[in-house]
């Protein structure tokens, strides 16, 4: 029996006298694999901040496994065991690959037990899983776009959280690139983990998703099975239109 | 103790020197409020203004007309700074917060110390007709330099707002602060916007080192109390908005106005920080921020 | 640069133990006068690199720290006359204590307001004490020392071992810092602010902690100070200079590591001081002010980064 991992209920965000977010509800459901699509400046990355703590929602409640987390700074979040990726990647450029990985395992993981020895092998095998584990002792300053992106993963997932947030991960790589990244994802999602993927590659959020919703302007405009978002006409017009 | 006299002679005291704060912000508000320049050397530089009207002074220019001579030379020393500013730390990214703060503090020693080392610590004073008199109103005596000031930082203020939101450039200038990706795809170069502006906001400057001179005596260490003053106008009004810049100046002069003749000059310079430091830990966002 | 801890302990107590054999030896009184400023820049310089240089924020307000640090030593001396100890744990405590709550209310905000603020808290505190009669307003205060403590003859060559142990102490957290989990969190904190938040890591209360840490060791700094010159008052102890040598030192020795403050005041306090003898005071700011735009436009990881430059090209 699934009940909801996080229920968004009347979610919005106003920048100035500009609406980004309009009483936006969802419920994700715990091991559920989540697309949310919509052109750009729909809102989807406002949404996903609003959910990770980097912005705070101006009205509506957001409740992650039963508790309300709206007032709470983005890194309790993250120990709460929601993580995300960044649509630019933001590598820690100062550290090495492996070291990246090291801070959300001391900081979210290993919280009052720090045994160093542990936190390298854990990243390295985290790297691993992921395909970078070679490139462990590289400045990650020093990375592809692809290998950026990858790491951006890999740091959300040495967070171990229940609800990884992918944002646009895919953007611009090659399509074997995409089926790597993919096939992490499904593995993740297979471990247990609940997935919420942004993506504008239709066909990787349509392989993946069991549900898929989108935005635009701020709104909902659809929710659904892929097939059903595909040929929903609002969302023709959002993409085709927009 | 106070008479409502005296309070009402301090308002308006405040008001007139409110408008030449505002006045000698505005640059600031257009270098750190819409570019997001760490610009803390601005009031370094308008400093080198005030020296350099000084110079022209006793070469016979009035300082009104030495100030606006002055503009196109600092505009071109606006666009050098930015560009130098740019290719070394904004192009770099992370660490260019913090090098590119300290970059700036170092141009402010380095303005500062060469000032010195031209014209010694003395103050510098200008000479005009207007400055020396008082204009009689009632009982009180307003200096008429602070109203010739007052007069010209109107006119800026006025003109720089008029230019920011009629001309293209202008609008491009307020466009490429908040959306610079949709500038790009509109076809202009938000790096070269930038420049200009950062330009407009320097040669600005120039005439409000004339206006600096002509209020009162300048040395070479008067850059660092206003450092307070023109933050705590910029950060106050809120980042990016010109009549912002207006409303905090008033504030920032009548406050300090008032505080002058209650509690005396002693504490007149921390009015300024004072107030910055109020207004960053109660609404850093400012009265009209974005 | 992996250092073994016993290394460092036993460099830190060679360095204690040279300072006070100079102290019994050495008989030329300007070089521990002289010696001391250098110390004193260090400490200040490791304070600064522990907020400035691990978290990248920059603070312009040193002299408010030291100031402080100096001036409650001023209070305890001429209220209970207390030894220069208690004048040192409580000017740390005050100072800490300013970080603390300067650090709540401006770290919340980006690097820039964080640097503005700094400057106000330093004019702030001079326009305070300029006002505040107890302290001697604004034409100051002198001070007589007590008798050194034994076995030292002199008082100024005990202000320098003194000193050299607070470098000790200084560089011995900074040096924990950089090492840890919570340096770890300071760089990322650096390198991405908002990718460390979501990382797990507690941005403010790092930031604060690092604020407060290095607020305390800038007061302890400026603990000795009144004992040193005998003297003090509002202007010359709340100057930006201070605050100014702090910020360079690092940025000319390099900031990723403990060393690089280090290196980079014991180079330019000597060079200031050479510089302020030699030609002028004023000059001495310029020579600042030039080092730190070169450095920081031709070598932004500092004297430390060239050399690792240098290894790697071998």
């Amino acid at each position: 029996m699934n009940e909801a991992l996080l229920r968004v209920s009347g979610v919005s965000k106003h920048f100035g006298g500009f609406t980004a977010l309009a009483d936006v509800s969802v419920e994700i459901t715990r091991g559920e694999r989540f697309g949310l699509i919509g052109p750009n400046g729909s809102g989807k990355t406002t949404l996903i901040n609003c959910i990770s703590g980097s912005l705070r929602n101006d009205g509506g409640s957001i409740v992650f496994d039963g508790e309300e987390i709206s007032g709470l700074a983005a890194y309790q979040r993250t120990r709460r065991g929601i993580a995300r990726s960044f649509q630019v990647p933001r590598p820690f450029s100062s550290m090495p690959v492996f070291e990246n990985l090291v801070v959300p395992l001391e900081y979210v993981v290993h919280r009052g037990s720090l045994h160093k020895a542990d936190t390298h092998r854990e990243a390295l095998e985290i790297l691993r899983q992921i395909g970078l584990a070679d490139k462990a002792e590289t400045p990650s300053n020093q990375l592809t776009q692809v290998e950026l992106r990858k790491l951006e993963l890999a740091r959300a997932m040495a967070a171990r959280p229940r609800l990884l947030i992918s944002d646009e991960a895919m953007a611009g790589l090659s399509s074997s690139e995409v089926d790597e990244i993919l096939k992490i994802l499904f593995q993740l999602n297979e471990a247990g983990i609940t997935i919420i993927m942004i993506e504008h590659i239709m066909h990787a959020v349509m392989r993946f998703s069991q549900r898929v919703m989108c935005l635009d302007a701020g709104k909902i405009i659809c929710e659904g099975t892929p097939a059903e978002t595909v040929a929903n006409p609002d969302v023709q017009r959002a993409y085709l239109g927009a | 103790m106070f008479s409502l006299e005296l309070l009402l002679e301090a308002i308006l005291f405040g008001v007139l020197l409110g408008c030449f704060y505002a006045a000698v912000s505005i640059g600031l508000s257009v270098a750190f409020g819409l570019l997001d320049v760490p610009h803390i050397a601005h009031p370094a530089v308008m400093v080198l203004g005030a020296y350099c009207t000084f110079v022209l002074g006793r070469l016979g220019w009035d300082p009104i007309l030495a100030g606006i001579a002055l503009m196109p030379v600092f505009f071109l020393l606006g666009m050098a700074i930015y560009r130098f500013y740019y290719e070394t730390f904004e192009k770099r990214g992370t660490d260019a917060g913090v090098r590119g703060l300290a970059f700036f503090f170092g141009l402010t020693l380095i303005i500062e110390v060469g000032l010195i080392l031209a014209f010694g610590v003395d103050q510098r004073m200008v000479e005009a007709d207007y400055i020396g008199k008082s204009l009689k109103i009632g009982d009180m005596r307003i200096p008429m330099r602070l109203l010739v000031a007052f007069g010209v930082a109107v006119t800026l203020t006025a003109a720089l707002t008029f230019y920011l939101s009629r001309t293209f450039t202008g609008r491009a200038i307020k466009a490429v602060a908040q959306d610079e990706p949709a500038l790009r795809l509109m076809g202009a170069n938000p790096v070269r916007i930038k420049q200009r502006a950062f330009g407009i906001a320097t040669g600005v400057t120039a005439l409000a080192g004339a206006m600096l001179i002509i209020v009162g005596p300048v040395d070479p260490s008067l850059d660092r109390v206003y450092i307070g003053r023109t933050f705590a106008v910029v950060v106050l009004a809120g980042l990016g908005s010109m009549t912002g810049t207006v409303a905090a100046g008033l504030i920032l002069g009548i406050s300090e106005s008032i505080v002058l003749t209650l509690f005396g000059a002693s504490w007149a310079p921390a009015v300024s920080f004072g107030l910055l430091l109020i207004v960053l830990g109660l609404r850093p966002q400012g009265l009209f921020g974005r | 640069m992996k250092r073994n801890g016993a290394g460092f302990w036993i460099g830190a107590a060679v360095a204690v133990g040279l300072a006070a054999l100079a102290a019994f030896t050495v008989k030329n009184e300007y070089v521990f006068f002289a010696g001391y400023l250098v110390l004193m820049s260090i400490v200040l310089a490791t304070a600064w690199n522990i907020l400035g240089g691990y978290a990248g924020y920059v603070n312009f307000g040193t002299p408010a720290f030291f100031g402080l640090g100096a001036y409650t030593s001023v209070v305890l001396i001429q209220s209970i006359g207390a030894p220069l100890a208690v004048q040192i744990l409580a000017a740390a405590v005050m100072s800490g204590l300013l970080g603390l709550g300067a650090g709540l209310m401006t770290l919340r905000l980006r690097g820039i307001f964080f640097a503005i603020a700094t400057v106000a808290l330093v004019v702030i505190f001079e326009t305070l004490f300029i006002n505040w009669r107890y302290t001697g307003g604004a034409t100051g205060v002198q001070l007589l020392r007590p008798p050194p403590l034994p076995p030292f003859e002199s008082y100024t060559k005990m202000l320098f071992v003194v000193m050299t142990v607070l470098v000790v102490v200084a560089v011995a957290i900074a040096r924990w810092i950089q090492t840890s989990w919570i340096g770890r969190g300071l760089r990322a904190i650096r390198d991405s602010e908002e990718a460390a938040e979501c990382s797990g890591v507690p941005t403010l209360k790092l930031k604060v902690l690092a604020c407060t840490v290095s607020g305390a060791l800038m007061g302890a700094a400026g603990a000795p100070m009144p004992m040193y010159l005998q003297f003090v008052e509002p202007a010359s102890t709340f100057n930006l200079n201070y605050g100014i040598a702090a910020l360079a030192s690092p940025m000319i020795g390099g900031t990723a590591h403990w060393l690089g403050p280090v290196i980079g005041a014991t180079l330019l306090s000597s060079l200031q001081q050479i510089v302020t003898v030699t030609i002028s005071n004023e000059m001495n700011v310029l020579v600042v002010g030039v080092l730190l735009v070169v450095f920081v436009v031709a070598a932004p990881d500092g004297i430390l980064g060239l050399f690792k430059k240098l290894k790697r090209a071998k």
